[in-house]
């Protein structure tokens, strides 16, 4: 993903005619996690008979036909109109059509014993926050299942290397007095640089006023392959795609 | 504070960042006067005085200030809001409800909350913010489509989110919350829309409602009675601006405004209350202990939704002795000045401090002594105040040190008032008003100084007399800071921010911000350096001495 800015591939994707570059893939990801995820979910499951991310659909569509029905919603049914472009329904559909290629992820597991592994073996909370429980130096996980498909999940959890998010980088400073602390970065422009360091601090320094400013190009995530069993891993999964965000009152 | 005791906030704020950070505690709160480099609360302290004890930037070198940074805000709205600042971090609100965490020092972002309102708002006066609370690592939100949201501060994430009412019944939330103790306090705007407004407080941790204080009594209950038919109902009585708390009587006090509909009066016979007062409440409880009514059957508008300024005099008693007083300062926007007891609500002063027509003064009751004939009319009425009052929302400061009251005011201009029923569908005001000259926000200005303007005046509270003024051609919308070296800031509708000399109202410094100034100005320090902010136009300005 860090070299999608550069990457021309084309994909030709497996159940329609839209053709759409990876850039392309993430716009339409935006658009679906922002306008269609609160109801379809992440996944694209949460509507029952529906599942966007297998290509499960009520009606046979062809693209033309999707982005007809994102920006018109479907009559005496819950799907409302959406008040989206063309060009943004489009990249939509797009981004539907490739989550079909996507791979499968574990089991079913168990929410309760993810909770207790989150909390517990796994030692989540060190790095990562859910609600008001955690540590904010990772990234707050209290909305993730919202935001991220369980593949993605399964993948950071084994492979935290293989996608990295660009709000979830970390750098090293060197102060001019010979402190070194290691963030997340949250902020950096051509003379300044912003981050949380590891006693939850917001932190700004001039750039000109440090030895060192680098990005870390290895996660900050450790690997939890080996570590967990699979019934493991299918437990953590699960109770990492229930966290929804908090609920209004 | 003295001398070496500001040193060493100075020093400290010096090491940040390599200090570790400390909770914003309720006691740190009650003594936020003592840390300066900081600024806890909306109007900086619970007493509201708006007055800082920093002292870096004085007259002799005020002329020194330069811009440090602005943060443009990614809106159109009016920057209504007063910024926090803890440790370095400052805290503030793009309307209509983004909470940005900014370095106080640069300007530079560490992290925005989005909250998006539900598109069926309508508020009065546009999708405003005036600001946040905040206590321990958590900010509070009140949003325009009426939530109340708690926010981690260190990483702008949502806590819990808590519908305080319904937005489309009108209700909305614009204010700064208030916290006290463990919970945090608002109201409702939408006093335009016939809501029933209310103040209620929430649990710091759950965000569960924990009392409700109706500013419109139900039939049967004291002050029900006050109200014609079932006019209470939707009787109004929004509260719109952030009260203040006096932890030695612990009494939280709050202005409440207009009752509905707002120019015709005929549908809701009696006094009204508690409209256009203000109420002292028990914060633990929500009891209320006391009110005042400033302007009894209001009939122009006139909200008391001013930032009750709680402050300690010499008052002289019957037997001519001088005693010690808790008091209350307020400039209300019907055109007067009042000094109330706050242990008991007990009026004791009550002057004007821009031109009135509607009031032959105060009895000994605390009670206007109205003009007959001045009250709106099907043909229209001219009313001095005009429909924006004599002043408003605007922050006023006072400085123990000067002892005078500060207060933006709107002078020497009129509005004719129409009265007509309420028909289902039309306005909901029943009847409307016109300023004369019309009210317009453009960059330019055509008014005569005998057709209204603004100006800043420093009333000595003890006598209501105005002390100085400092005129602008235009009106201001802009409160008003103070500080211990007897600086004052503030600016107007004009596009400036100026500052002056607290003792006087001698102009020393002014910059040309070209928006207008619609928020209250603070200032802090950062590694030992003074900063002032303020909210013009779109964006946050920022000054420090070069």
């Amino acid at each position: 993903m860090r070299m999608w800015a550069v990457t021309v591939c084309t994909l030709v994707l497996a159940a329609g005619t839209l053709h759409a570059q990876e850039t392309d893939l993430e716009l339409g990801k935006g658009f679906f996690l922002a306008r269609c995820a609160v109801c379809h979910g992440p996944d694209g499951n949460s509507v029952q008979g529906v599942d966007l991310g297998r290509g499960k659909f009520r009606r046979a569509l062809s693209d033309d036909d999707m982005v007809q029905i994102i920006k018109t919603g479907i009559p005496n049914t819950a799907m409302p109109p959406i008040d989206i472009s063309t060009r943004k329904a489009k990249y939509i559909v797009a981004y539907l059509r490739s989550m079909a290629s996507s791979p499968a992820t574990s089991g079913q597991g168990n929410t309760v014993r993810g909770k207790a592994l989150f909390e517990g073996k796994g030692g989540c909370l060190s790095c990562h926050r859910v609600k008001d429980k955690g540590s904010r130096v990772g990234p707050d996980l209290t909305d993730v299942g919202a935001i991220r498909r369980s593949f993605e999940l399964e993948r950071s959890l084994l492979e935290p290397n293989a996608e990295v998010l660009l709000e979830n980088r970390f750098v090293h400073v060197v102060t001019g007095d010979g402190v070194a602390i290691t963030g997340r970065l949250l902020n950096h422009d051509a003379f300044t640089v912003q981050l949380i360091d590891s006693k939850e601090r917001l932190l700004s320094f001039q750039k000109s006023s440090l030895k060192e400013f680098a990005f870390l190009d290895e996660s900050q995530m450790p690997s939890y392959r080996g570590k967990l069993s699979p019934e493991e891993l299918a437990d953590l999964i699960s109770y990492l795609v229930s966290l929804k965000g908090i609920e209004t009152q | 504070m003295n001398t070496r005791g500001l040193g060493l906030v100075l020093l400290a704020s010096f090491l940040w960042p390599l200090i570790s950070w400390g909770q914003v505690s309720f006691d740190r709160i009650l003594r936020a006067d003592q840390e300066p480099q900081n600024w806890l609360t909306y109007s900086g302290t619970t007493l509201s005085h708006r007055h800082s004890l920093l002292n870096q930037i004085t007259a002799a070198n005020v002329k020194n200030l330069e811009l440090q940074w602005i943060y443009q805000a990614r809106s159109l709205e009016k920057f209504e809001a007063t910024a926090l600042v803890v440790d370095g971090v400052m805290y503030t609100v793009q309307a209509p409800n983004d909470v940005i965490a900014l370095d106080a020092a640069t300007g530079r972002v560490f992290w925005i909350f989005s909250h998006a309102p539900e598109p069926w708002t309508k508020p009065c006066c546009g999708h405003v913010n005036r600001g946040l609370a905040i206590l321990g690592d958590t900010l509070f939100m009140a949003t325009i489509d009426a939530h109340l949201i708690a926010i981690d501060a260190k990483n702008g994430r949502p806590l819990w989110d808590t519908t305080v009412a319904d937005a489309k019944s009108g209700y909305a939330l614009t204010l700064a919350p208030l916290v006290v103790k463990d919970k945090v306090i608002v109201g409702t705007a939408g006093g335009d829309y016939g809501i029933r407004g209310f103040i209620a407080a929430y649990d710091v941790h759950t965000g569960k409602e924990s009392w409700r204080f109706y500013a419109i009594p139900e039939p049967g209950d004291p002050g029900g009675s006050t109200w014609g038919g079932d006019s209470w109902q939707e009787g109004g009585g929004p509260v719109w601006i952030t009260g203040s708390y006096d932890p030695a009587l612990n009494l939280s006090y709050w202005g409440t405004g207009n009752p509905s509909p707002d120019y015709d009066g005929d549908s809701r016979p009696g006094d009204n209350l508690y409209t256009d007062s203000v109420v002292a409440l028990d914060p633990d409880t929500g009891k209320l202990k006391w009110y005042y009514q400033f302007t009894p059957h209001d009939e122009f508008d006139w909200d008391s939704t001013q930032v009750p300024v709680l402050a300690d005099l010499e008052w002289p008693e019957k037997d001519g002795h001088q005693k010690q007083r808790k008091v209350i300062l307020w400039a209300n926007r019907n055109g007067l000045f009042y000094v109330l007891d706050r242990t008991t609500g007990q009026f004791l002063l009550g002057k004007p401090f821009v031109k009135v027509n509607w009031t032959n003064g105060i009895d000994e009751q605390g009670r206007p002594m109205r003009v007959p004939g001045k009250t709106p009319s099907s043909e229209g009425t001219v009313i001095y105040p005009g429909n924006r009052g004599g002043t408003s929302w605007y922050s006023p400061s006072y400085s123990p040190r000067t002892g005078l009251f500060y207060v933006s005011t709107w002078d020497s201009y009129s509005s004719v008032f129409f009265k007509f029923p309420v028909k289902p569908g039309e306005d909901p005001r029943g009847g409307h008003r016109s300023l004369i000259p019309d009210d317009r926000l453009l960059p330019q200005h055509f008014r005569k100084d005998e057709e209204g303007y603004g100006a800043v005046r420093a009333i000595d509270p003890k006598t209501g007399e105005t002390k100085w003024e400092f005129k602008m051609a235009d009106v201001t919308d802009a409160g008003i800071l103070t500080t211990a070296s007897d600086l004052l800031f503030s600016g107007g509708r004009d596009g400036y921010f100026f500052a002056l000399d607290a003792r006087n109202g001698a102009l020393l410094w002014k910059v040309a911000v070209g928006g207008v100034l619609a928020s209250g100005p603070m200032t802090y320090a950062v590694r030992g350096k003074q900063y002032v902010a303020v909210a013009a136009g779109n964006c946050l300005f920022t000054f420090a001495l070069r």
